[in-house]
């Protein structure tokens, strides 16, 4: 059993609340102990770290990262977004349904955890589809799914137009005390579009998608859950009047809650000037002023966590004129710099950061939020406060689709461990 | 994709994509030298030689007939090879990506691809993968732009006004699908127009339009007070029914250009449609080659324009 002792490090532990100095011993899979800033360092260990200026947080908790295995492995693999989610420091991640085959059936669950094993994955957390085939006719066998493992049902971004289905869809997982992840768009309204219904859209003669079909699913959704008393979760707001409708049903003590992609907090639709395919994303990047509404909704908690929304793409996906291209944008290596950007451009307290993609995003599926603490497993990462620019070259996953390359960084992660070993390590 | 520059270092279009960023400067030489060209037509001197030994190649995505024509006969009358592919159904459906066909023909030595295709920012696309030295020239993408429609609009508006600076024009109908609206506004506005107006019912105007300069109407009788000049837009018959408009009827009652409409025009106000019209819904039938009608003007400029940027893209760098 190996021993790595982190010294002279700020300890950030949101469950706990503690933000202070210390040092952190790991031995085996296991945090062995944790010290104080001046209890005495004279133990046996096998590799000693001097992290002095370093952060030591929690693995992040990713709530949507797509791996793209099964089925889609010309854009990417378990083994190569591994890598990337390791230096990302991603040591949780919710997986959702749209694999091909779709995650439907106790098999493709028991196929999945299997994959993700022989690649030494961090934990992967399934979300199971909410209907067969995610074709939107048919239930699916929820309970199976739960026993095989899923943390939560997911629609992903398919339409589930029949409004009956839907609500007994969410009767049905509430019955088994399932959380149901939408990511809401009303596929009619947003009517094929690929921009946001704006003056940047008009210009280029994209086909826009308006704020309404985020907004108009929402409520319908939440209407559902009034009935039902369903636990929702909604993944990806991405306009002002989606938190604010988020914000009232919390009010109302609805079982709602939502999260946002890092990248929505930075990038308006002012990135697709040009028809720059890598900010084709779904859903689609927005205004000025529903950016900034995103970031105070994630202040205040509203939007409880952020998510990577890992969408990595082979490039000739991005290869074609913009409305032609597939959406999304690779994400893992970019969750953790992204949302210590935002703490540090909004004043945002660090352990508030630190939560939004840690113990929050692991609640919401179920789990044991990450604890820095003797006994716990040890699942770390050390973040270094550190100027660098994003060139995207230097990516590990597979997709190195992003609209952000370029963007200057105010945080990095400088090493990840998982069950207590080093999967990511910089060097100084 | 790297962003595309429609103009070399020295200032000299390299491509025509769109007309928006373009100086008014480059938009004035080419309705100058378009000029030029007709003057010359007009003195039986309709062959020039300044194209000669390239090749251009007309790619077209989207059925066309009248503009596939007018810019191959600009060609023509440049001296260019021609090539004309009407490729929707033939190496797309068989798999070929755009990228890849772009690469074959490259491979043939075209130094310019006319490139019309349904998808909006195509034409940037293929700008952005071309080799060095390859021209692009939009004939058409989606609902972005047309810009050699933009500029025969502004000659014909040029010719007949007499400037473009001042003026008053209204572009009525469906400005949401209309790339011609797009690139028409755009150059208005570089060349100084007074007022842009776009009329229409609120499901045919875009969001933000406004924000491109355009003041946005729904009576039109308000919108064609004291302007110099109406531009028509062609209505897409088949996908407005039902879904944009109730009917025909309607839109052709609320904001077809009737007689009783154009009466109340100014004396030297002119009506423009880039075609092809449906008479008796955007115009009133007779109206089409009437007195203040300068639809046919368009076409004949049509060639001119498009040899004024073929020959400014690839003469000038001869």
């Amino acid at each position: 059993m190996s021993r790595t002792l982190i010294s002279n490090v700020r300890i950030l532990d949101p469950v706990s609340g503690f933000d202070g100095p210390g040092h952190v011993l790991i031995d085996g899979g296991k945090i062995g102990a944790v010290l104080a800033a001046d209890a005495p360092l004279d133990m046996a260990v096998d590799q000693h770290i001097d992290a002095a200026g370093g952060w030591l947080v929690p693995g992040a908790v990713d709530l949507a990262a797509r791996f793209r295995e099964p089925g889609h492995t010309a854009k990417a693999d378990f083994a190569s977004e591994t890598r990337a989610a390791f230096a990302g420091g991603i040591t949780r991640f919710a997986l959702p349904p749209d694999t091909h085959p779709v995650l439907d059936t106790p098999a493709m669950i028991v196929r999945v955890l299997r994959i993700s094993k022989a690649a030494r994955s961090p934990w992967v957390m399934p979300l199971g589809a909410l209907t067969q085939g995610l074709a939107g006719t048919a239930l699916a066998e929820m309970s199976a799914l739960k026993t095989a493992g899923c943390v939560g049902l997911s629609q992903a971004m398919a339409p589930l137009d029949d409004p009956l289905l839907a609500r007994r869809a969410l009767e049905y997982a509430q019955g088994l005390g399932m959380t149901v992840h939408i990511q809401p768009l009303d596929a009619r309204i947003a009517n094929g579009g690929c921009a946001h219904e704006g003056a940047t859209a008009t210009r280029l003669g994209l086909s826009p998608i308006p704020v309404a079909a985020e907004v108009a699913a929402m409520r319908f959704w939440i209407s559902l859950v009034e009935d039902t008393g369903a636990r929702l979760h909604f993944g990806r707001l991405s306009t002002a009047r989606g938190a604010e409708l988020v914000a009232t049903a919390q009010a109302r003590d609805l079982p709602i809650s939502a999260d946002v992609a890092a990248h929505q907090l930075f990038l308006t639709d002012a990135a697709l000037d040009g028809f720059d395919p890598a900010a084709h994303l779904m859903p689609p990047l927005r205004s000025e002023a529903d950016r900034l509404a995103l970031r105070e909704a994630v202040k205040a908690g509203v939007i409880e966590a952020i998510c990577s929304d890992h969408q990595p793409h082979e490039a000739d996906a991005k290869r074609n004129p913009f409305p032609l291209t597939a959406a999304g944008a690779s994400g893992l290596e970019l969750l953790w710099p992204l949302t210590l950007k935002w703490m540090t451009e909004d004043g945002v307290e660090p352990l508030t950061a630190v939560q939004r993609v840690t113990s929050t995003p692991a609640r919401r599926l179920g789990l044991n939020p990450p604890v820095i603490s003797a006994g716990q497993p040890a699942d770390l990462a050390l973040i270094r406060p550190e100027t660098w620019t994003l060139d995207p070259k230097q990516l590990l996953s597979r997709g190195r689709n992003t609209p952000l390359a370029g963007m200057r960084f105010t945080h990095r992660v400088a090493a990840c461990w998982h069950l207590g070993v080093a999967r990511h390590r910089l060097s100084d | 994709m790297s962003a595309v520059s429609q103009l070399d270092d020295q200032g000299r279009l390299q491509h025509l994509l769109t007309l928006e960023g373009l100086p008014a400067a480059t938009l004035t030489d080419l309705l100058d030298h378009a000029d030029q060209y007709l003057d010359a037509g007009r003195n039986g001197d309709k062959k020039h030689a300044s194209l000669l030994g390239r090749t251009v190649i007309n790619l077209f995505f989207e059925p066309s007939t009248r503009t596939r024509t007018t810019f191959e006969l600009a060609a023509k009358r440049l001296s260019a090879d021609v090539l004309n592919l009407q490729v929707a159904a033939s190496s797309t459906s068989k798999g070929e990506t755009l990228f890849d066909t772009l690469k074959t023909l490259e491979a043939m030595q075209a130094d310019m691809f006319v490139i019309r295709h349904d998808a909006s920012g195509a034409a940037h696309f293929f700008a952005a993968h071309a080799a060095p030295g390859v021209a692009i020239l939009n004939a058409g993408d989606g609902r972005h732009a047309h810009p050699t429609q933009g500029l025969l609009d502004l000659l014909t508006v040029r010719q007949r006004m007499g400037r473009i600076a001042g003026l008053k024009v209204c572009l009525v109908g469906d400005i949401l699908h209309s790339r011609v609206a797009r690139s028409a506004i755009h150059g208005l506005r570089t060349l100084g127009a007074a007022e842009i107006r776009v009329a229409a019912p609120p499901t045919l105007i875009p969001a933000g339009i406004s924000a491109l300069g355009a003041q946005v109407f729904h009576d039109l009788d308000a919108a064609l007070d004291s302007v110099d000049v109406v531009m028509l837009l062609r209505l897409q018959k088949e996908r407005m029914l039902g879904a944009f408009l109730p009917s025909l009827g309607e839109f052709h009652r609320d904001y077809g250009l009737t007689h009783q409409r154009a009466a109340r025009l100014p004396d030297h106000a002119i009506v423009m449609h880039p075609g092809p019209i449906n008479r008796g819904v955007e115009i009133e039938g007779d109206m089409a080659y009437g007195p203040r009608s300068v639809i046919l003007e368009q076409v004949n400029n049509g060639i001119a324009v498009r040899m004024a940027v073929m020959d400014r893209i690839l003469g000038a760098r001869a």
